[in-house]
């Protein structure tokens, strides 16, 4: 089992024929992901890469049952899209674009409110994978090996260096959750955390953080009340200076609270196992599991 | 995207929310014209210079003088004109080199004729990544930090918070203005003002309004004398007038480059530059140079394609850092072939002859990883090579040994 996303998702593609829509949804069925179409307004009644595209994620729900959708459409339409993919019904909304406007993004998040069964991953995020079953992102697919191990992250490449690390060590991952890097994202570390807590084909988690916001802070609290796993942590940008945005608009150190050092400190204070390099994520996994198992 | 105090209040002013009078110079011959047309607008010899540079602090430095009559307006002009303005804001703080000034705003003194009639509150508005929504925070004790007041009285800053699909209600605005103690023509003001200020907020997608001090004037008017503005970058592309704003000799020009070949870096003061593709990786990537011993010169992501154009562009920009003493390059190919960045690699290092003087450490991961080395390895260039994120780290220990 997993989390989100599995075999027998039916995902959609909105921004479908899209250059980078386009790439990655060839890419994603490559990896024997099930897409069951995609949406491009204006364009449906087309194939696109022998998959129907249609004009509006309703068609597509009503017609091929969608219950998930990868997002590519650029930053000003990527709000809508979100909000269109929500009212139509889609359980599982996963947002690729960066780039979106704040502003944009604090209207989508009220929406959503009032859309309790739909969740978004998102945006400015890899996607979520779960090995052997569903790409629905835009990670590099064979550095994953199916297994017991979650994944949660803000970062695109660093998710893919603790795969690898995870890989490499010798075990697998569950579901990896690239939660994305922005300051207003859909599902929190907290959220993602929880998922991978009560899933039962989960045996360890590694949770990736960064400077900027309380998220980290937040799910090391729930942690340490409700954790029955061992849980791996990092914050990126120990070296980062205040007041500077890191390439990722939520990267930015606005308190003495969301710095790496207070956030690695509450971590450790909530039971998590905190790496301070990035090159002992995998190894520390290890160690920690066989803590456990003895 | 930060405005300058000027731009910032022009834009306040198109909302119709009230500003201190003023106009900006150039020149010291511009700020007396400034200050001769001011004084037909405002009745008063009294002026204030205020240097234009995007910190706060100015007066501190002496970047804000409140001049009496014209002579001390033209060596008060001339002297903030062109100094190197010293603000705890300022690169290096007080301690550091300052940031030129180039432009002066003549403004009206708004305290003036009864200044112990005036009150200073202060006003922000920015969004609250815990409520997702964005919030207003006033406080009776304008013209101070208020980082400081919050931590030493809590009590005085307030916090509204507006629901996004409804909009800042009347009775929020009634509330602030209330919390402040106003009442009578001065309360009818501050409700105008609030409205003004966060329809400006929202029309031009603002990250950040910072109206400190807000002032009540002696005769009940409600005004922004000062203001910070930063705007969202992200949604320029439907403010181009707003995007036409930017002063790029306020950002640091080696950013300002990068910026232009679409690579996003930021400028640190260590020894160890890096090349990395995504800003998780880049920020670990900082945080294993210091774990190794070194200090991060910068941070630098490239983004997807790390081809051989772009790998040189970022060398150059690395480079123009004499503190660098060596370069580590960090990718995780994923989509991007790690054989492809390696040859990038090795094209940009021939491409740049000697201008190259430091070590190099490449590190590749993810796809034909192995094939990567070996181009890397039988360049013949002074290279080292690692696939592991630790062998990298080793590396950079031992070339600062």
């Amino acid at each position: 089992m997993s989390v989100l996303v599995n075999k027998n998702s039916n995902i959609i593609v909105q921004g479908f024929t899209g250059k980078e829509g386009s790439f990655h949804a060839g890419q994603m069925i490559e990896y024997g992901t099930n897409i069951v179409g995609g949406v491009t307004p204006g364009k449906g009644g087309q194939t696109h890469l022998e998959k129907p595209v249609f004009n509006t994620v309703q068609e597509a729900v009503n017609k091929a049952n969608a219950d998930t959708s990868i997002i590519f459409v650029p930053p000003r339409f990527a709000g809508d899209a979100i909000m269109e993919a929500a009212d139509a019904g889609i359980k599982v909304v996963i947002c690729i674009t960066e780039g979106i406007p704040v502003q944009d993004m604090v209207k989508v998040k009220a929406y959503l409110n009032n859309k309790p069964d739909c969740r978004l991953i998102g945006p400015n995020c890899p996607g979520v994978m779960t090995p052997g079953e569903a790409k629905v992102g835009i990670m590099p697919g064979f550095i994953h090996n199916p297994g017991r191990i979650g994944i949660v992250s803000r970062s695109g490449t660093l998710t893919y260096e603790a795969v690898d690390q995870v890989t490499k060590a010798g075990m697998g991952q569950s579901t990896c959750i690239g939660i994305g890097g922005d300051p207003i994202v859909g599902t929190t570390t907290l959220d993602a955390v929880r998922l991978l807590m009560e899933d039962p084909d989960t045996d360890g988690i590694i949770m990736i953080g960064e400077i900027g916001g309380s998220m980290e802070a937040d799910a090391s609290r729930w942690i340490k009340e409700n954790a029955t796993k061992p849980v791996v942590g990092f914050i990126a940008g120990q070296t980062a200076p205040a007041g500077r945005t890191m390439g990722h608009a939520g990267a930015i150190i606005g308190g003495a609270e969301d710095t790496a050092e207070a956030k690695m400190k509450i971590m450790d204070e909530c039971g998590i196992h905190v790496v301070k390099s990035p090159a002992e994520i995998g190894i520390t996994m290890k160690t920690a599991l066989a803590g456990v198992k003895a | 995207m930060n405005l300058h105090e000027y731009q910032g209040k022009n834009l306040l002013k198109e909302y119709g929310v009230a500003i201190q009078d003023g106009i900006v110079a150039h020149t010291p011959e511009e700020a007396q014209a400034a200050y001769n047309t001011l004084k037909e607008r405002t009745k008063s010899d009294m002026a204030v210079v205020k240097a234009q540079i995007h910190a706060g602090g100015r007066g501190k430095g002496g970047g804000i003088k409140l001049v009496k009559n014209f002579e001390e307006l033209k060596t008060e002009s001339s002297n903030i004109l062109g100094m190197m303005l010293k603000t705890p804001q300022t690169p290096g703080g007080m301690e550091g080199p300052g940031k030129q000034v180039n432009k002066v705003l003549i403004a009206e003194d708004a305290y003036a004729p009864d200044f112990d009639a005036c009150e200073e509150y202060y006003v922000s508005i920015l969004m609250d990544r815990e409520r997702k929504c964005n919030v207003i925070i006033y406080s009776t004790e304008g013209g101070m930090d208020i980082e400081k007041v919050a931590e030493e009285t809590p009590h005085l800053v307030h916090k509204e918070y507006v629901d996004p699909t409804l909009g800042l209600q009347g009775f929020q605005m009634r509330k602030i203005a209330f919390n402040l103690g106003l009442s009578g023509q001065a309360f009818k003001e501050m409700t105008k003002f609030i409205n003004s200020l966060y329809k400006a907020f929202i029309g031009s997608d603002a990250s950040l309004f910072e109206i400190n001090p807000t002032l009540k004037t002696g005769d009940d008017r409600i005004i922004a004398v000062d203001c910070k503005v930063s705007l969202d970058e992200n949604a320029l592309f439907r403010h181009k007038d707003l995007e036409e704003l930017r002063d790029t000799s306020e950002e640091d020009a080696t950013e300002v480059e990068a910026k232009s070949y679409g690579l996003n870096y930021v400028n640190l003061d260590g020894n160890v530059g890096c090349m990395v593709n995504g800003a998780g990786l880049a920020m670990a990537t900082m945080d294993i140079i210091k774990l190794s011993g070194g200090e991060p010169a910068n941070f630098l992501d490239v983004g997807g394609t790390a081809d051989a154009a772009r790998v040189e562009q970022a060398f150059r920009i690395i480079l123009k850092d004499p503190a660098v003493k060596a370069i580590l390059i960090n990718i995780f190919g994923g989509i991007v072939r790690c054989d492809r960045v390696a040859q990038g690699v090795v094209d940009a290092y021939k491409n740049m002859g000697d201008a190259i003087k430091v070590p190099i450490i490449v590190r590749l991961q993810g796809t034909n990883a192995d094939i990567a080395k070996d181009i890397i390895d039988n360049s013949g260039l002074e290279v080292h090579s690692a696939i592991q994120l630790q062998e990298a780290a080793d590396l950079v220990k031992q070339v600062l040994a």
